[in-house]
This record gives C-alpha cells, structure tokens and sequence, in this order.
C-alpha cells in the first residue's frame, strides 16, 4: 500500500484524481480559514461585544464598506467549501450505502441554500449611513 | 470507546479535530441563517442577539471560540505533517505546542468574551 501516512487528517488520497483535488483544496481553504475566520472571530468577539452588534449595527458599521463584505463573503465561500467537505469525509466514515447517499445529498442542498441566503444578504443589504 | 482504545495523544489530537469541526459547521448553519434574518427580518435576528448576549450565550460563544481556535492551530500541525513527512515524527510535541498557544490566546479572549457576564453590564 502507498497510502501517504498522516496521523490526524485525511490520509492523502492515491492517483490524481477529484478526491486528491478535494484533498489539496482542504488544505489550501483551511491556511485561508486560518486568517479569515480567527479575524472574523476577533472583530466579533473581541474587538466588538456581540450585545452592540444589532441588525442596525451591521448595516451601519460593520458592513458599510465594501471591503468587509467581500471579505465576509469569502470567509463563507471557504466554510461552504472546507467545512461541508469536512462534513462529508466524517459522513463517509459512519455512514455506507443509502444512507450514505441521502445524507451527503442533504448536506449539498443545506450548502446551496446557506450559498444562496448568504450571498442574498451581503449583496442587498442597504447600508445605513450613520447618525 | 475514547477512553478504552489505547491511541493516546494522536487518537486525542484527531477526536478533537473531528468533533470541534462538526460543531463549527453546526455554528456556520445557524450563523448564516441568522445573518439572513438581518437583511429578511431585523426584529427575529436582534431577538436571537439577546440569547448570544446572554450568559448561556457567551458561555457557548466561549466555546464556539476554543473549538475554533484549537481546530486552526492543529489545522496547522496536520498541514505541516502531511507535507514535511519527517517532521510527523515530533507529532506530539507538535500537539503540545497547539496546546501552548491555546491557552495564551485563548485565556485572554474566553476572559473577554464572558466578562460581562459578572460584570452585569453590556460594552
């Protein structure tokens, strides 16, 4: 066997196929998750109290410029990505059969509808200019 | 089972991994959802906001935080493995370091975020 060793991921899968594809991009979403999701995690959490972060807030402070809305859609690209394909290799690992298919299919479709409502609200939510 | 089957630190590193990412995605579903509501309905998402002020609230946001944090440091370490082969074999040093910078980052935040929980009062 050349299965590649790896103590705690995925082991690397052989040939060079879509699953090595899978494998590389976790790994390239996750160096990208790393920078935008602890910042993500900070702004929220430590900069700001998650008590001031009201539905005006947002519209007023937190995403009145462009930048942090391209920056909070491509944080959830990466999650949609990393984390549904996370989701995934743990189904793959409990789950076989019908079972299987059904569940890796709802976890498609929960992907698609998060894609659609999170890329709905960053593109049309009206900025409220503040004061 | 965790604690019969004898894998020790590596079965550890690889059970936390799992189970902080299934939680983060958890976490992913309600968050975008509740982001939605922002924009669809206000009023539904600064209701839900009260329950993440709360003290429950910032208690599993502390949580939240600590999954997060330990899943991108040891993240990190498994990258480094899969690629640098050799260095697999400080794996557990490699783990110990994770935990290390753990703690001096996440002491301070978890401190951050639950303080005003006794405080008794929102910044």
């Amino acid at each position: 066997m050349s299965t590649r060793y790896s103590r705690v991921g995925r082991p690397r899968p052989a040939g060079r196929g879509r699953e090595l594809a899978i494998w590389f991009l976790m790994r390239i979403t996750g160096l990208g998750l790393f920078v935008l999701a602890l910042t993500h995690f900070l702004i929220t959490h430590v900069l700001y109290d998650p008590a001031e972060q009201t539905a005006s807030w947002i519209a007023q402070v937190r995403w009145s410029s462009l930048f942090w809305r391209v920056f909070d859609w491509l944080l959830l690209m990466l999650v949609l990505f990393h984390g549904f394909m996370g989701v995934r290799t743990v189904i793959v690992d409990y789950a076989s059969g019908r079972v299987r298919r059904v569940l890796v299919l709802l976890l498609y479709v929960i992907a698609l509808v998060l894609f659609v409502l999170g890329t709905t609200v960053v593109t049309t939510l009206q900025v409220v200019p503040k004061g | 089972m965790l604690l019969r089957y004898r894998g020790r630190d590596g079965m550890f590193a690889w059970a936390f991994h799992r189970i902080s990412g299934v939680a983060i995605w958890a976490f992913v579903v309600l968050h975008v959802v509740d982001i939605y509501l922002v924009g669809g309905k206000p009023e539904l998402y600064n209701e839900l906001l009260q329950f993440y002020a709360s003290p429950i609230g910032r208690v599993m946001e502390a949580l939240l935080g600590a999954a997060l944090l330990y899943h991108a440091l040891n993240g990190l370490r498994i990258i480094v493995m899969d690629f640098w082969p050799p260095l697999t074999r400080w794996h557990r040093q490699l783990w110990y370091l994770c935990w290390g910078i753990f703690v001096v980052v996440g002491v301070p935040v978890g401190w951050i975020i639950l303080k005003p929980i006794w405080e008794g009062v929102s910044r």
